[in-house]
């Protein structure tokens, strides 16, 4: 019987071809947007990781308490040392230092009077050790406006917008204005070296960026970092692997009695980065249940025109003995099965666009030029395990819920009324 | 002979709701059939034939009255006795052909058989036997679409009788068919009634089927008018 019927279905192309393709297109766009939306995200948070909370920081617990005002004299001290039990306990993942600070930035004449003046954040990391990781990290290179990067001590990189304002060139000296370590007055000449744009307000207003070593020197910090993050293998944050390298160190290293003893945190820890991530795996959600509901309607009314049409057959059924029962479990046997081929299909097309889009990314660059720091200039697809099987969910779902609401008419019918669509 | 009596026809009234109120379709029949009759429900159109032909197949169920086939009383049936009944004891035959068109020839004369659950081996049997009996032999491959009305016809009837049923049920068989192929397929159904012992009734206004009946059951208005033995003309 299963064969026989089968064998039908896979005659008529109304009944098999038809919806296998209204099913593989609704999954395929289903996987995609999974993949893609999931990349978008990801890539979010990863820029926000590079920049900032890294997937994995180390401060002072008391640091940590007061992040928001940059108390450098609650920094970490022998950093140097702890980088290498970093490197040697953790080896896949790279590890690097940094060093926030404020103050202000003083412009000179020839005459050596202040001819500009502004508040400026410092972010320090490894620019001249001859280890790029940071530097590719934050696409500086690809973000320079005018100049070329640091090369040797001294030199800054400066974001193009608060250049303007001072009114200074790559070239040019500067003088930072800060406090030390321990709480002096701390005064060190910098020289640009060129000018970058970090497309958000809050950096382009004023900020410097300087090796290490430079702030260091300048502020008073030898061998102390505010922070030292830590970036996973295979550039993507991963809570469970995260948390689990956090509670290690924790426990191995962190003393909750000592105000002073590093503590490490995970991305999802940092402010606002769990809401973000939660976000956007709600937002995955809703978008399948809405694909779901939507491809359910769309199958439905397939799946009530296909009735339609076969109404004689089923009458014809009826007659020959086969009870309603079985008409509709057979239908609900089709639609599994164009359900499950549909579903195949469509996901291996949309794993097809998926990885294309992954490796090549989609070009939103001309538009995101001006932000290459903070934004990816294309956005990226990422495929996970959910991308293999999540179009199973509307695929399958929806085909078998199409057809058990549309089958109802078979039994709403009365026997005798299925049997006159004989007739006409 | 009395336990020949296949089915049995008490003061059957069929009412069809009607807008507010009803319409009478078929008005106290009483009627017997015996086992391997010819006959025929002869009248106008909208007589109420078709109505008749459908409750004595299960397919509709009467509003007042009592109707036995088989011994199973049809107003009583549940939904799935009834199939079962379909099934196992009844044939029909339809004006429209009503093929599978995406069956050939052979898988649609199978079809009832895998309803039934015969094995492959004696469905083979079965269904080479039935297009034997039609002469379809030569185009069990064929679909649908490649025959002729009349061909359909005898597909629907060797459909009908592959499970060897006790009662066939027809209605306007020949509605759709030119005179030769009417005469063919009545010809063949005759020689099966005999040969097998197969009641066939029909519903019909056509002549030429009713120069075939034995038994001719004339309706008027959903009500008997005339129910007489005919002399066998051919
Ligand atoms: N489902 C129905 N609802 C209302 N009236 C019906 C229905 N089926 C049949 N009738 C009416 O019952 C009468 C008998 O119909 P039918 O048995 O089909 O006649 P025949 O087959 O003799 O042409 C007709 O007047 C028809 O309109
Ligand atoms: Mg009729």
């Amino acid at each position: 019987m299963i064969r026989f019927l089968f064998k039908g279905l896979m005659r008529d192309s109304q009944r098999s071809l038809l919806p296998v393709i209204i099913v593989a297109a609704g999954v395929m766009l289903t996987v995609f947007l999974q993949a893609w939306l999931t990349g978008v995200m990801q890539e979010g948070i990863e820029f926000n990781a590079r920049f900032n909370t890294g997937h994995l920081k180390i401060m002072t617990a008391a640091y940590a308490r007061d992040k928001d005002q940059i108390p450098n004299d609650l920094a970490i001290t022998r950093a140097m040392e702890l980088m290498d039990s970093l490197k040697r306990d953790y080896p896949g993942i790279g590890w690097a230092q940094r060093i926030r600070f404020g103050g202000l930035l003083d412009v000179s004449d020839t005459s050596g009077e202040t001819r500009a003046q502004g508040p400026v954040f410092g972010l320090a990391i490894d620019l001249l050790s001859g280890n790029k990781d940071e530097i590719s990290r934050m696409q500086l290179e690809s973000s320079l406006k005018k100049g070329h990067l640091p090369r040797k001590a001294g030199e800054i990189l400066i974001s193009e917008e608060f250049a303007g304002k001072l009114k200074v060139h790559p070239g040019d000296q500067v003088t930072l204005i800060g406090s030390s370590m321990n709480g002096a007055m701390a005064m060190y000449n910098f020289r640009i070296a060129g000018t970058v744009v970090f497309g958000t307000s809050a950096m382009d207003r004023g900020t410097i960026i300087t090796d290490i070593r430079d702030a260091q020197l300048a502020i008073d910090m030898d061998d102390a970092a505010s922070e030292i993050v830590g970036y996973l293998a295979g550039g993507f944050y991963d809570d469970p692997k995260a948390s689990e390298i956090r509670s290690h160190f924790n426990t191995a290293h962190s003393n909750p009695k000592d105000e002073f003893s590093p503590r490490m945190f995970t991305l999802r820890e940092a402010d606002e980065m769990a809401s973000l991530i939660d976000y956007s795996e709600r937002f995955s959600s809703i978008l399948i249940a809405v694909f779901i509901l939507a491809m359910s309607v769309v199958l439905w009314n397939a799946g009530l025109l296909g009735g339609l049409r076969r109404y004689g057959e089923f009458g014809l059924r009826l007659a020959m003995g086969e009870s309603k029962g079985h008409i509709y479990g057979t239908q609900i046997y089709e639609s599994v099965i164009i359900g499950i081929i549909g579903t195949i299909g469509g996901t291996i097309i949309g794993l097809g666009f998926s990885w294309l889009v992954q490796k090549y990314g989609f070009g939103a660059a001309g538009m995101m030029r001006n932000a290459a720091m903070m934004f990816p200039s294309t956005f990226h697809a990422r495929i996970t395990p959910l991308t293999f099987y999540i179009g199973f969910i509307p695929g399958l779902l929806s085909t078998v819920l199409g057809t058990l609401l549309s089958g109802i008419g078979i039994y709403k019918r009365r026997t005798s009324e299925l049997f006159k669509e004989l007739e006409s | 002979m009395e336990n020949s009596q296949i089915i049995k026809i008490t003061e059957l009234v069929k009412d069809f709701p009607v807008g507010t109120g009803s319409f009478r379709a078929l008005d106290h029949i009483n009627l017997s059939f015996g086992k391997g009759e010819f006959a025929g429900l002869v009248g106008p159109s909208g007589s109420g034939k078709t109505t008749l032909l459908n409750i004595m197949g299960s397919l509709d169920t009467p509003s007042q009255g009592e109707v036995k086939v088989l011994d199973f009383n049809v107003g009583e049936l549940s939904a799935r006795e009834s199939a079962t009944l379909r099934k196992s004891k009844l044939g029909f035959i339809f004006q429209s052909y009503n093929l599978l068109p995406v069956y050939t020839v052979y898988e649609n004369v199978e079809f009832p058989l895998l309803l039934l659950e015969f094995t492959a081996q004696e469905r083979k049997k079965m269904v080479l036997d039935a297009l034997e009996w039609v002469g379809l032999t030569p185009k069990m491959k064929s679909k649908p679409n490649m025959l002729s009305g009349g061909e359909c016809q005898r597909v629907a009837i060797a459909r009908a009788m592959v499970k060897k049923p006790m009662i066939v049920l027809a209605d306007e068989p020949t509605a759709n068919l030119d005179a030769e192929n009417s005469h063919h397929i009545l010809r063949t159904m005759e020689k099966l009634n005999r040969e097998l012992n197969t009641s066939f009734l029909f519903a019909t206004h056509d002549e030429k089927v009713i120069s075939y009946l034995k038994r001719r059951i004339v309706l008027a208005d959903g009500k008997v008018e005339i129910d007489e033995k005919t002399a066998i003309t051919k």
